[in-house]
C-alpha cells in the first residue's frame, strides 16, 4: 500500500467482538481510528514509535503497537483492546500494585492478557522477559509482574 | 486498603486529558526556535498554507506581563524579540485538525540573528555570552559548620574527588497536555500537573485577571516526576491565549519527540569534595563545591540547589563543614524539578566520595560509615540537631543482612579471580532524605485544607493535591478512614480544582502524605469540634451528626478546616541557611549487585535491596511501590538514560536511543521498611516519594568500583565510558 495521503479505503474487522466497517486512509495509524474515530481512548500513546507499548492491542491474539499499524492492515483481522478486558479478572492487578500512574496501564494488561490465554509461552520465557515491551515509569515492574504470576496462579496455568 | 482508581485505570477508563472528547476543540501546538541564542529577526508564514483557517498567537497577544510567574519570573510566556534557548517557544497556532496543525509548523520559519551561546556550565563565560548579572549565576548559596579552613590546614590526610551527573528526563509515559476553554467569562484550565494552584498563579499574572476568572482543574495525569510541578504553567498560558483569541477550546497535547526537547529536566551537576579524615576514617572536614547546570532560565533552579547542597555532605556527622554551590546559566533548555531535586546530584557524589575514601585508605566501607552516620544529638552540616530516635546503624545492618553482603563479597572477590571476562560486585550507599519544602517553605506555602461533611453523612476531602500514580487520593481516603472512624465509602476526595479546593500547596518534596495527611487529620479534628462532639469521637456517631447538622443547617456547608502551623521545634534562618531544614529525614541503605561483562562493558544489576526507615508505613503496597519505582528510575540515570546535547537541546530525543530499564534490565528490587513513626506527619508517617532516586546510582557505581576496580565518577555509566576506564584511558 503506498497511497497518498487522500486515498481512502473501507475496511472491515472485528474488534473487541464486534463487527466494524470504517472508511480508513492510508496514512491513519490504527491508534488513531481506535481513540479518535471509535470512542475507544483507553488504548494510550507514550512513544508513538513502537518502544513504549502503551499503546498494545491483540492483533488475532497477538500484542502490537498500535501505533506502527496502519488502519488498512486491519482488513480481516480480529482486534481487542483494553476496553475488552473483563474488570473481575483483574483483581490479582488491583491487590498487586499493577497500576500506579495508569498511562501505560493498558498496553500492561493487553500483554499481561497475551501471557495469561497462551500459559505455554512460560516454557521458554519468564513474566519478566515477556514484559520487556512494555515501558513503565513508576512501578520498577514488580508490581506487575508479581500481579500476573499471581493471575496465572489463580487460573491454573503455569 | 487497594488503590482508589486502581480499577478503572487497569480497565483503560480513566480519562486523560488526550480522551476527553471535547466538541468544536481546536488543536494548539507551539512554534519554536531554531536556535540557542540570538535575537528575532522575522517570523515568516510560508505562503503554502491558508493562514485564515488557523488561530496565530504571538507575545503581542499576551495582556499582562510576559513572564512565566516562577521564583525569578524570568522566563518569557513566548519570546519577544530574544531566543534563549533552542525550541525556546516562540509562535502558538491552532486548528481543528491535527494533522494541519502539524504540516502548518514546518510552513513558518524563524530567522534568528545569532549571539554566541554559552553551552558549557563549567565554562567561564566570554563577556559577550553574559546573559544574566555579571557572571551568569542563577543563585549561589553557602553552608558553614566549623573552620573547615583550619582543620583542612592542619590534616594529616585530605581524600579529593570530583563527580559529574548527567541530565535526565522524566518519561511520564503520558506527556504534557492541557486543555482550556471559555465558560462565560471564567477562563478553564484542565490537564496533566502537579500543581493546580501554580498553573492558576501563573495565567492571572501573565492574562491579567483575577483568580475569580480563572479556573484550573487537574486532569487525571498520567506521571509527574517533577516534569509536571513547573512546566506545566507553560502550557496552560499558551493553550489559554489560543483559546481565548480563537473563542474555541483548544488542546495542546505533546508528542514525545516534542516532550523530550522542550521540557524541563534534571539538572546536569559537578560536585568536588575535598575530605579530611584522621587514621580510623572519621571525617574531621568536608569542603563541598556543587555546580548546577540550571539552563537558559531560572524556572527552580535557586531551591533545587538549595535542596542540593543540603544533602551534600551525607547522613554523617562533621563538625567542620562547608558547601557552595552555584547554578549557572548556560544557553540549553531550562532544567528543573526532578524527583530528588538536587539531593541525587549530590549524595550519588558523595557516597561515591565515601566509597573512595574507604577503599583509598584501606578501611571497610561498612565500618567507614558506621563511625560517621549521624547518631541522635549530632547535627547536620546545617546544625539541624537529630533526635529522632531512628537507629541508623540498624537499617544499615538490615540492608547488609538482607542482601548476605558479606558472603556475596568473599564469594564475588573468589570469582573475579578465576572468571575470564565477568566481574561481580556488591556494594551500596547510606543516604537521607528532608521531607516537605526546605527550610520556612512550608510557612510560606500557608497549606491549608477542608473536610466537608455532605448531607448523606459522607466525608469530602478537599485538598490542592493530585494524584499522579503515587497514591494520594488512596492514601487521603486511608488517613481519613483511620483518623475518624469511616469506612472506606463513606469518603471520597475532590477533584483539585481551583474553584472547589483550598491551596494546600504544590503536590512536590514528598510533603503529600506527611504535611498534608497531617492536615486532613487536623481538619477532622475540627469537623468534630464544629459538630460539638467529644474530641476523637469516631464512626458512626460522626456520620449520624454530619446528617443531623444538615437537617438543622440545610443548604449550608459544613466545612472542618486546617492550617499549617510548623512545629514548636523547628527553626530555620534563611539569611545564615542555618537550622532545621527539614521537619523529618528518612535514612536508607541501598545495597547493589552487578555482574560486568568485560567484552561489553555491559552492566547486569543481578540484585538490589533498599532497606528504609520513613515513619511510619502508611499503605505496604503504594510504599512498596514508590521504593521499586524510585529505584528503577535511579538504576536508568546510572546506567542507561543519557541525553546527548546538540546546540544546548537533547539530539536524541525519542525512546528508541534514550534508553528507559525494561522489565529485563532490572532484577526484583527488594523492599523493607523500618518503622519508627515521626510524630509531626500523618499517623506518624514521613516522606517517601523521592528518597528512592538517591540511592542507587551511587550503590550501583560502587559495586562497579569493587567488581571491576575502576573508579567510575560520571554518570550516566554506560557501557562506551566504562570500557574507556577499563582500557585505562583518562576520563
Amino acid at each position: 500500500m503506498n497511497g497518498s495521503t487522500g486515498e481512502r479505503k473501507t475496511i472491515s474487522f472485528t474488534l473487541n467482538g464486534e463487527s466494524v466497517s470504517m472508511e480508513v486512509t492510508a496514512r491513519e495509524r490504527l491508534l488513531d481510528l481506535l481513540r479518535y474515530r471509535l470512542g475507544l481512548p483507553g488504548t494510550k500513546e507514550g512513544c508513538g514509535e513502537g518502544e513504549c507499548g502503551a499503546c498494545t492491542v491483540l492483533w488475532n491474539g497477538l500484542p502490537v503497537d498500535s501505533c506502527l499499524v496502519p488502519a488498512f492492515q486491519a482488513e480481516g483481522r480480529t482486534i481487542e483492546t483494553i476496553e475488552s478486558v473483563d474488570p473481575a479478572a483483574l483483581g490479582p492487578f488491583h491487590e498487586g500494585g499493577a497500576t500506579q500512574c495508569g498511562a501505560c496501564t493498558p498496553g500492561v494488561v493487553i500483554t499481561a492478557r497475551w501471557i495469561l490465554d497462551n500459559p505455554g509461552l512460560l516454557k521458554t520465557h519468564t513474566v519478566r522477559e515477556l514484559m520487556a515491551g512494555n515501558l513503565c515509569r513508576c512501578t520498577g515492574y514488580d508490581g506487575i509482574i508479581e500481579s500476573i504470576e499471581a493471575a496465572l496462579d489463580t487460573q491454573g496455568g503455569n | 486498603m487497594r488503590r482508589r482508581e486502581g480499577l478503572a485505570k487497569l480497565t483503560g477508563r480513566e480519562l486523560y486529558t488526550d480522551d476527553l472528547a471535547v466538541p468544536g476543540c481546536l488543536w494548539g501546538a507551539t512554534v519554536r526556535s531554531p536556535a540557542p541564542r540570538g535575537r528575532i529577526r522575522e517570523i515568516r508564514y510560508s505562503d503554502s498554507v491558508d493562514w485564515s483557517e488557523f488561530t496565530v498567537v504571538d507575545h503581542r497577544d499576551i495582556p499582562g506581563p510576559n513572564e512565566i510567574l516562577l521564583i525569578e519570573s524570568d522566563q518569557p510566556v513566548l519570546a519577544a524579540d530574544r531566543i534563549r534557548h533552542m525550541h525556546e517557544p516562540v509562535a502558538l497556532i491552532a486548528h481543528p485538525s491535527r494533522d494541519a496543525v502539524r504540516r502548518a509548523l514546518g510552513a513558518i520559519s524563524i530567522l534568528v540573528d545569532p549571539e554566541p551561546p554559552i553551552l558549557d556550565f563549567l565554562a567561564d563565560p566570554g563577556p559577550e555570552q553574559i546573559q544574566h548579572g555579571s557572571d551568569n549565576v542563577f543563585s549561589r548559596l553557602e553552608i558553614s559548620k566549623g573552620d573547615v579552613d583550619r582543620v583542612l590546614a592542619n590534616a594529616a590526610r585530605i581524600i579529593e574527588g570530583e563527580y559529574h551527573t548527567g541530565a535526565q528526563e522524566h518519561v511520564s509515559i503520558e506527556g504534557q497536555a492541557m486543555l482550556a476553554w471559555c465558560d462565560g467569562d471564567v477562563l478553564v484550565v484542565k490537564g496533566s500537573m502537579q500543581c493546580p494552584y501554580y498553573v492558576q498563579k501563573a495565567l492571572i499574572h501573565a492574562l491579567a485577571r483575577d483568580s475569580d476568572h480563572v479556573r484550573v482543574i487537574q486532569a487525571p495525569t498520567g506521571g509527574g516526576f517533577g516534569g509536571k510541578e513547573e512546566y506545566p504553567s507553560t502550557v496552560a498560558l499558551h493553550a489559554a491565549l489560543l483559546t481565548l483569541k480563537a473563542g474555541a477550546p483548544v488542546k495542546i497535547v505533546f508528542e514525545r519527540g516534542e516532550e523530550m526537547v522542550a521540557t524541563t529536566k534534571r539538572h546536569p551537576a559537578r560536585i568536588r569534595h575535598r575530605t579530611a579524615v584522621d587514621g580510623d576514617g572519621r571525617l574531621l572536614a568536608q569542603d563541598i563545591d556543587v555546580v548546577l547546570d540550571a539552563g537558559a532560565y531560572a524556572t527552580l533552579s535557586p531551591v533545587v540547589l538549595s535542596r542540593a547542597i543540603i544533602h551534600a555532605a551525607g547522613p554523617y556527622h562533621c563538625d567542620h563543614v562547608r558547601i557552595r554551590g552555584r547554578a549557572v546559566l548556560t544557553n540549553a533548555v531550562p532544567f528543573g524539578a526532578f524527583r530528588g531535586f538536587g539531593a541525587p546530584q549530590t549524595q550519588f557524589a558523595g557516597e561515591r566520595h565515601m566509597d573512595r575514601i574507604a577503599r583509598i585508605m584501606a578501611i571497610d566501607p561498612v565500618d567507614l560509615r558506621r563511625q560517621n552516620l549521624l547518631r541522635d544529638g549530632q547535627s547536620t552540616s546545617t546544625g539541624q540537631v537529630i533526635s529522632d530516635g531512628t537507629d541508623r546503624e540498624a537499617v544499615l545492618d538490615r540492608a547488609l543482612e538482607l542482601s548476605d553482603y558479606r558472603a556475596r563479597s568473599d564469594a564475588h572477590a573468589e570469582f573475579n579471580w578465576t572468571h575470564p571476562y565477568l566481574r561481580r560486585g556488591i556494594n551500596f550507599a547510606t543516604i537521607f532524605h528532608g521531607a516537605g519544602f526546605t527550610g520556612s517553605g512550608e510557612v510560606y506555602l500557608d497549606s491549608r485544607v477542608h473536610l466537608a461533611g455532605l448531607p448523606d453523612g459522607t466525608v469530602e476531602v478537599l485538598t490542592a493535591n493530585s494524584e499522579m500514580g503515587q497514591g494520594a487520593t488512596t492514601i487521603f481516603v486511608q488517613i481519613t478512614c483511620e483518623h475518624l472512624g469511616l469506612a472506606p465509602d463513606e469518603v471520597i476526595v475532590a477533584d483539585p480544582d481551583t474553584a472547589r479546593v483550598p491551596n494546600s500547596g504544590p503536590t512536590v518534596a514528598s510533603r503529600t502524605a506527611m504535611i498534608v495527611g497531617r492536615l486532613i487529620e487536623r481538619a477532622g479534628d475540627d469537623l468534630i469540634a464544629q459538630l460539638g462532639l467529644a474530641p476523637g469521637t469516631r464512626g458512626s456517631a460522626v456520620r449520624e451528626a454530619i446528617i443531623a447538622w444538615h437537617q438543622v443547617h440545610s443548604g449550608e456547608a459544613l466545612l472542618g478546616t486546617a492550617v499549617y502551623k510548623p512545629p514548636s521545634t523547628v527553626q530555620w534562618d534563611d539569611e545564615k541557611y542555618r537550622g532545621d531544614a527539614y521537619g523529618a529525614f528518612a535514612w536508607a541503605t541501598y545495597v547493589a549487585e552487578v555482574e560486568v561483562d568485560l567484552r561489553t562493558c555491559g552492566v547486569r544489576v543481578t540484585d538490589f535491596v533498599a532497606v528504609q526507615e520513613i515513619g511510619k508505613v502508611l499503605n505496604e503496597t503504594l510504599a512498596r511501590g514508590q521504593i521499586q519505582g524510585g529505584v528503577a528510575q535511579g538504576i536508568g540515570w546510572a546506567l542507561f538514560e543519557e541525553c546527548r546535547w546538540e546546540n544546548g537541546a537533547m539530539a536524541n530525543p525519542q525512546l528508541t536511543n534514550y534508553i528507559l530499564p525494561t522489565s529485563a534490565d532490572l532484577p526484583p528490587l527488594r523492599v523493607e521498611f523500618l518503622e519508627n513513626p515521626y510524630e509531626h506527619g500523618a499517623q506518624g508517617a514521613k516522606g517517601i516519594g523521592e528518597l528512592p532516586i538517591d540511592g542507587p546510582a551511587p550503590a550501583i557505581v560502587n559495586a562497579i568500583a569493587t567488581a571491576m576496580g575502576v573508579d567510575p565518577c560520571r554518570i550516566p555509566l554506560t557501557p562506551e565510558v566504562l570500557m574507556q576506564l577499563e582500557s585505562g584511558v583518562p576520563r
